[in-house]
């Protein structure tokens, strides 16, 4: 066999048992319900496999294959060489939660890094090293509060994907936590904060706000939606695209309390939405309430700097039913190629990825806003997405680009029965001038307004 | 015999870093939101930071370094083929939104990957959402929680649990709202079937159950309790962490189980990524099959593969998207290369590899086995005996066997064990290394108590003081 040594030697070790037979290890397992064998094709050679492989992956399409300006959170990054090249370095990528604290100095020092750095750009002051995804840090953010605040009821804007949505009403069930949603402007596309203001009472937990938000507008009230949730006696939790806070002030510097989102953008790739990293940060203040495993320095009996996962009594491998969340494997591996994109970026790096990304944004916004049938849905400012009108029917117009190999915006009618005829564009620095002139041509050419 | 690099290997911050003094403001910004100040990331040159993680990446122990048998977590070698494929362009490259006519190849894999599960299994249907063991466990909570509310019986709020389990187990019980009741094991380390049965009730919701058991036994009167939990009206869930011990030879379906849910970052040898990302499909049967998560996958007739969102009793989502598909990937790759007989043959293996270190340990007479059974994938020893005559805990144990080169197993659990060291020797691993583990075992029980009290010397730190890390937490390089 290819991966099991001992299939050799099986007679011999079996014999050191006093056995006969492999199948008296299984003599406990009542007759009745054992099986001969499984209904699978026999194995294939590793040849074999990769050739099957590539058969079935060129029924796919890749970001090399299809110019997407889809929206939605997910885009295209570019990645450095050295990302991949570090966390493929198979002492990291082969390891596992690092329980044994002197066999794992390596790893351990690195997600320390990662805390550090989530801290930094978010403006928290301790991070935890990864959830799965930002949708499942929203939930866990949202039953910290609770537990925090002892208040039952909290408050989401309207316009958050329904995906986060799905998964928080999920989340929201053991507790037994309401969720009430706050509207958006039409005109701006920012949240309505007279409607936050109805909302909030003595009974919110907390208030989630995204920034930017789903429609890729940056919630410039920040300052006066922060007052209102404080004055309220709520946690103020916020949603971040990573790459935008190069340009943007930090949620800490507007008063979150918590703060998450969908860190895959920092040097991960798509992977077809999965793997992904939740990022999640608060302030230190709500430290012991934390979900997740979190790596802190201390010393070895030398005296000598160490270090090793911290605070482990908040966690389900000690706690067991009080713990704070049920997570055990984590993103680990996500948060690695996080940090060392992150470094490779370097603060200046950093602001000008922001930039690029906002600038790109602002330019196909503008391109796409002066063509004909074509209409800017919002007029807050936004950043790397944004929401489109037009008059033609969106799926058609999505079909036909896609015969030249470009894949549309997100269409909203489905999540957002309001927002008729309206998609979600975004873009990223992955995409060149030409791509914008051809996205944009195209969309001239083959929309019928 | 490994050996970890040693390097005072500063933190990022503290290398040499080429400061940039201009102050990067963006005044395109709403003035509200301008950032002021440059956000503190070192700016290195590229060779400083792959020197950087390249040692800290020496200072780290992998299934690549050595033999890792860790109890209940299967660490298994990883093969580099499943790595190379999911690097691919044409499948991590691929946006989950994008038009499902350029995705007919990643949802192939996952139409036949829930099928290869079930047959695995002998479920029905799975969900490969779950992005780890724990998640699979909560999203089995959740399909409890819709399966009871439908027949009108939501009253049911308390969820059973052996005291054997998982910490995980308690915990996902308990955010999905339920009440924990924990049942005390047998002399023999099994479900006690009297207590169980005085336990159930028009109360309970499920009884969540490890088949082989943390302890490594198989629970042989499964019948006999999957009868009892489904005549009380409610649900029997399995937690696969350790079904790489019966592959090919007997299937939670065919013992009862309603809910299953699988660790593909452990049976099915996906790297574990020094935590994650993991992988933890839910299988249920057909009576739970419409509160499963959306999307489901499907297939028309004319072969094309779809994204299917009509279910209106269905649970909803429990993460963005269709599940960390870069494993999902991996795994279905191990399975094709391992094929029906390899499968089989791992947890043969498995069961052979752990059946043949327990009695090398046990014929040492160094340490004791306190449930006496045949043992499948994994088993428990205890240090008892020698903490009793010189003072060597199971953490002075586990300390040591870093010195001999080893990675240690997993310790103190399961809780009903006293000084508890929970091996787990996959199949991956040669008999040469099994018998090397246990000379070190031997050894160190043999052994002055001074120097295994002062263990590990040949690490890059020596022993570390957790204690403290929690007194004074400094978490971020800000806190220093």
């Amino acid at each position: 066999m290819k991966f099991v040594p001992n299939s050799s030697v099986k007679t011999l070790m079996l014999k050191e048992l006093g056995l006969n037979d492999i199948e008296d290890l299984f003599s406990d397992i009542p007759q009745t319900m054992k099986i001969k064998n499984l209904n699978l094709p026999e194995g294939l050679s590793q040849q074999e496999t990769e050739k099957k492989l590539r058969e079935i992956m060129i029924k796919n399409k890749s970001y090399n294959d299809l110019l997407s300006f889809l929206g939605g959170g997910i885009k295209p990054h570019y990645i450095p060489a050295i990302v991949k090249s570090i966390i493929s370095r198979s002492e990291f990528y082969t390891s596992y939660t690092p329980y044994q604290s002197e066999a794992s100095q390596g790893f351990l020092q690195a997600m320390f890094e990662y805390q550090s750095m989530i801290a930094e750009i978010t403006g928290m002051d301790v991070s935890n090293c990864s959830l799965y995804d930002g949708a499942t840090s929203l939930s866990e953010a949202a039953l910290m509060s609770t537990r925090i605040t002892k208040k039952n009821t909290f408050i989401i804007p309207h316009n958050i994907s329904w995906e986060k949505k799905s998964v928080l009403s999920n989340y929201a069930k053991g507790p037994g936590i309401k969720i009430k949603e706050i509207s958006y402007n039409n005109k701006t596309g920012k949240i309505d904060i007279d409607e936050l203001n109805k909302k909030i009472n003595g009974d919110t937990s907390g208030v989630y706000i995204e920034n930017p938000n789903f429609f890729g507008i940056f919630e410039d009230d920040i300052k006066e939606i922060s007052k209102v949730v404080k004055d309220a006696g709520s946690l103020f939790v916020v949603g971040v695209a990573p790459i935008s806070l190069g340009i943007t002030k930090s949620p800490g510097e507007y008063g979150a309390d918590i703060v998450i989102g969908e860190g895959r953008a920092l040097g991960n790739p798509m992977n077809f939405g999965g793997s992904s990293l939740g990022i999640f940060a608060c302030k230190n203040e709500f430290l012991r309430q934390m979900p997740g495993r979190i790596i802190g320095i201390t010393k070895d009996s030398k005296g000598k700097r160490a270090f090793c996962m911290t605070l482990q009594t908040r966690e389900q491998h000690i706690r067991r039913a009080k713990a704070t969340s049920n997570i055990c494997t984590n993103e680990g591996l996500c948060a690695l190629a996080a940090v060392v994109y992150l470094s490779w970026l370097g603060s200046e790096g950093f602001f000008q990825l922001s930039k690029t990304n906002f600038e790109k944004g602002q330019k196909l916004a503008r391109l796409i806003d002066d063509l004909f049938g074509f209409k800017l849905r919002f007029n807050g400012t936004h950043f790397n997405e944004f929401v489109v009108c037009c008059s033609d029917d969106l799926r058609k117009l999505n079909h036909r680009l896609l015969q030249k190999d470009i894949q549309g915006g997100l269409i909203l009618d489905e999540f957002y029965p309001e927002l008729k005829k309206c998609m979600l564009i975004g873009t990223s620095e992955i995409h060149s001038d030409e791509d914008i002139d051809k996205f944009v041509t195209s969309l001239k050419e083959v929309s019928n307004v | 015999m490994y050996r970890s690099a040693i390097y005072d290997e500063p933190l990022l911050n503290e290398l040499e870093i080429f400061k940039k003094e201009k102050i990067n403001t963006f005044t395109k910004l709403p003035d509200s939101l301008q950032r002021k100040k440059n956000v503190e990331i070192p700016d290195l040159d590229e060779t400083q930071i792959v020197r950087h993680f390249h040692r800290l990446s020496q200072m780290n122990y992998g299934i690549d370094s050595g033999i890792y048998p860790l109890g209940s977590c299967t660490m298994k070698y990883n093969p580099k083929i499943c790595e190379k494929i999911a690097s691919w362009d044409g499948f991590a490259g691929t946006h989950p939104c994008q038009d499902i006519s350029t995705l007919q190849g990643n949802l192939q894999i996952l139409f036949e990957l829930e099928r290869m599960l079930c047959e695995i299994t002998g479920m029905d249907f799975f969900s490969l959402q779950p992005a780890a063991g724990a998640h699979g466990e909560f999203l089995g909570m959740l399909l409890t929680r819709a399966y009871h509310e439908n027949k009108n019986e939501g009253n049911r709020n308390e969820v059973i649990l052996p005291d054997t389990s998982h910490g995980t187990n308690p915990a996902s019980v308990t955010m999905a709202g339920y009440k924990l009741i924990e049942i005390p094991s047998n002399k023999d380390g099994t479900v006690n079937l009297e207590i169980l049965k005085q336990t159930l009730s028009e109360k309970t919701a499920c009884f969540m159950l490890t088949n082989p058991n943390t302890l490594g036994i198989f629970e042989s009167d499964i019948l006999k309790i999957s009868k009892m939990v489904h005549d009380a009206g409610a649900l029997l869930y399995y937690d696969g962490a350790n079904i790489n011990a019966i592959m090919g030879k007997a299937r939670p379906g065919d013992m009862g189980f309603d809910i299953v849910h699988l660790n593909l970052h452990k049976t099915f040898a996906t790297p574990h990524g020094g935590g994650g990302p993991g992988s933890g499909p839910v299988g249920v049967k057909i009576k739970l099959e419409k509160f499963l998560p959306i999307p489901r996958i499907g297939k028309t007739k004319d072969g094309k593969y779809i994204f299917d969102y009509n279910a209106p009793e269905s649970i909803g989502k429990i993460r963005a998207h269709y599940g960390n598909f870069s494993v999902l990937l991996k795994a279905y790759i191990y399975i094709l290369m391992m094929g029906r007989n390899g499968l089989k043959e791992a947890s043969e293996i498995a069961v052979l590899n752990s059946n043949y270190m327990k009695k090398k340990i046990l014929d040492s007479k160094l340490y004791e086995m306190p449930y006496k059974a045949i043992r499948k994938h994994e088993f428990v020893i205890s240090c008892e005996k020698l903490k009793q005559e010189k003072g060597i805990r199971a953490m002075d144990v586990a300390k040591r066997l870093l010195d001999y080169g080893f990675h240690p197993p997993t310790i103190y659990f399961p809780l009903i064990v006293k000084e508890a060291l929970m091996i787990e020797p996959p199949e991956t691993e040669s008999k040469k290394d099994l018998d090397r583990y246990v000379d070190a075992l031997v050894k160190i029980a043999k052994e002055d108590p001074v120097p295994v009290k002062g263990s590990p010397n040949y690490t890059p730190v020596k022993r570390v003081d957790e204690v403290n890390a929690s007194k004074n937490p400094i978490l971020t390089w800000k806190m220093i």
